[in-house]
C-alpha cells in the first residue's frame, strides 16, 4: 500500500503546482452547464437539476480521467511506473484515488454551480446528498480509471474511452440520479435506501474487479 | 488441443445436420403445429423465436465473460477464439432479438419501443458487446487489445445484474403506460410448450454450430498469421 500513497502523492503534487486538471474540469463543467441552462425550459430547470449534474460530471470527468493516464505517456513515465517494484494493482489505487480526489473537488463547485444556475434548493439534510454524490464519485473513478487505462493505450482514444465507460456506467447513473433527486429535495438517506444499496454494490465491485484485473491490463 | 481434437468431428459432421433439421422442425412446429394463441393471433408465433434469440444472446455473452477470464488467468489463445467467437454468436442473436421484439410489439402493446426494464436491459446489453467488436476491428490480433477485449467482456457480464437491479427499480418508479408484459406469459395450450421446446433445441444446436464455426475461423485465421509471418522471415 505504501507504493500506492507515493504515486497518490506524486499526482496530488503534481497537480498542486500546475493545478492543471482541476482547471480545465471546472471550466469544462462550468460549459456542460451553461449548455444545458440554454436548452432546458427555465420553469422546469430545477426539476431537471440532478440529471443535469450527473450528465455534466460523466463527460467533463471522463476527459479528467484520461488526462491521468495521458501525462504518464510523457517522457516514458508510464515504463517508470510500471518499473518500479511494487504491485501493479497500487497503482490502480492511486489512479482511483488521485480521479477521486480530483473529481470530487470538481463536484463540490458543480454542486455550488448547479444551485446558483438551476435554483436548487440547498437540502435540509446535506449529509444524505453529500454521501450519494460521494458514492457516484467513488464508482465512476472506478470504472472509468481501469478503462483510461486501456482507452489511452488505443489510436482514437477520445472516442473509445466514452464507447467503453457510457455503456456500463448505466447503473450508476440511473441510481445516482434518482438518488440525487430524493436527498436534493430533503429527502433522508433511508428514503433513498434502494438506489444508494445500488450504487455502493456497484462501487465495491468494480473498485475490486478493477483492482483484480489491473496486473493483467498492464503487463508488457 | 485434445478437447477440440475429440470435438471436431462431431462438430463438422454431426452438428450441420441436427442444426438443420432441428430448425425444419422448428419451423413446422411454430408455423404449422402450435395454435394461434386467443387474444393476440398468428402474431404471437414470433415469441418461439424471439425468446430463444434472447437466451441464445445470454449464453453467448455469459461464455464469453467465463473465456475471457480463463484466457486473462492463463493467456492461452484457444480461450480468446472461443471469447471472441462467443461474443460474435451472441451478438447476432441480440440483433435479431432487438429487432424481432419490435415487430411483435407494435401490434400488441401498440408501439415500437418502451422502456420496459427487459428492452433497456437489451439495449444496453447490445451497447456493451458492440463496443467489444468495435475495439476488435483491426485485422490482426494484437496482444494487447485481446487483454483490453477480454477486460470488457468480464466487466461487462459483471454489469448486468447491477443494470437489471437499477432499471427494474427504475422502472418501478415511473409506471409504463402501457399494459405491462404480464399478458405475455402463460402457454396455455401443451402445444405451445411443445413448440417452445422444439424451437429451443434448434436454436440451442445453432448457436452450437455457429460458435464452431466462428472458432474454427479464428484458429485457422491464426494459423494463417504464422505462416505468413515465417514465409516473410524466409523471404528477408
Amino acid at each position: 500500500m505504501s507504493g500506492a500513497w507515493r504515486i497518490l502523492h506524486k499526482d496530488l503534487v503534481l497537480e498542486l503546482r500546475t493545478r492543471e486538471a482541476l482547471s480545465g474540469l471546472v471550466v469544462l463543467m462550468l460549459l456542460i452547464l451553461l449548455t444545458f441552462t440554454f436548452a432546458l425550459a427555465p420553469e422546469g430547470a430545477a426539476a431537471a437539476a440532478p440529471a443535469v449534474q450527473w450528465v455534466t460530471f460523466v463527460f467533463a470527468g471522463l476527459m479528467a480521467v484520461q488526462r491521468a493516464f495521458l501525462v504518464e505517456r510523457e517522457n516514458g513515465a508510464w515504463y517508470g511506473l510500471l518499473l518500479c517494484p511494487i504491485d501493479r494493482g497500487a497503482i490502480f489505487v492511486a489512479k482511483m484515488a488521485s480521479n477521486v480526489i480530483v473529481l470530487g473537488a470538481a463536484q463540490v463547485v458543480l454542486l455550488a454551480l448547479l444551485a446558483l444556475f438551476l435554483g436548487v434548493p440547498v437540502p435540509v439534510a446535506p449529509l444524505a446528498l453529500v454521501l450519494v454524490n460521494l458514492l457516484g464519485l467513488i464508482g465512476f473513478s472506478a470504472l472509468a480509471t481501469l478503462f483510461a487505462a486501456i482507452s489511452v493505450r488505443l489510436r482514437a482514444r477520445e472516442m473509445m474511452l466514452p464507447l467503453l465507460v457510457l455503456p456500463l456506467l448505466v447503473p450508476l447513473v440511473i441510481c445516482a440520479v434518482e438518488a440525487s433527486r430524493i436527498t436534493m429535495a430533503g429527502g433522508t438517506l433511508a428514503s433513498a435506501g434502494a438506489w444508494v444499496r445500488v450504487l455502493a454494490t456497484f462501487d465495491v465491485i468494480f473498485s475490486v474487479a478493477g483492482w483484480m484485473v489491473f496486473e493483467q491490463l498492464v503487463q508488457e | 488441443m485434445s478437447v477440440h481434437r475429440r470435438l471436431a468431428p462431431f462438430a463438422d459432421r454431426v452438428l450441420p445436420w441436427a442444426a438443420t433439421g432441428a430448425m425444419f422442425a422448428a419451423l413446422w412446429s411454430v408455423f404449422l403445429y402450435v395454435p394461434n394463441e386467443r387474444t393476440m393471433g398468428p402474431v404471437q408465433r414470433i415469441f418461439y423465436f424471439h425468446v430463444n434469440c434472447w437466451w441464445a444472446a445470454y449464453l453467448g455473452f455469459f461464455v464469453a465473460a467465463g473465456a475471457s477470464g480463463w484466457y486473462l488467468w492463463r493467456g492461452r489463445s484457444e480461450h480468446d477464439w472461443l471469447a471472441r467467437a462467443a461474443v460474435e454468436v451472441g451478438m447476432l442473436f441480440c440483433t435479431i432479438g432487438l429487432v424481432t421484439g419490435p415487430i411483435w410489439a407494435r401490434p400488441i402493446w401498440g408501439t415500437w419501443w418502451t422502456w420496459d426494464p427487459r428492452l433497456t436491459m437489451a439495449v444496453i446489453l447490445w451497447t456493451i458487446f458492440s463496443v467489444y467488436l468495435v475495439l476488435r476491428s483491426s485485422v490482426r490480433d494484437d496482444p494487447e487489445i485481446t487483454r483490453y477485449a477480454a477486460v470488457l467482456a468480464v466487466v461487462g457480464v459483471l454489469d448486468i445484474p447491477l443494470i437489471m437491479i437499477s432499471v427494474r427499480l427504475w422502472r418501478g418508479i415511473h409506471p409504463s403506460v402501457i399494459s405491462a408484459p404480464a399478458s405475455k406469459g402463460g402457454l396455455e395450450d401443451p402445444r405451445m410448450v411443445v413448440a417452445l421446446l422444439v424451437t429451443m433445441v434448434a436454436f440451442a444446436l445453432l448457436f452450437a454450430w455457429l460458435l464452431w464455426l466462428r472458432y474454427e475461423g479464428l484458429r485457422l485465421r491464426d494459423a494463417l498469421h504464422r505462416v505468413e509471418d515465417q514465409m516473410g522471415e524466409v523471404a528477408r
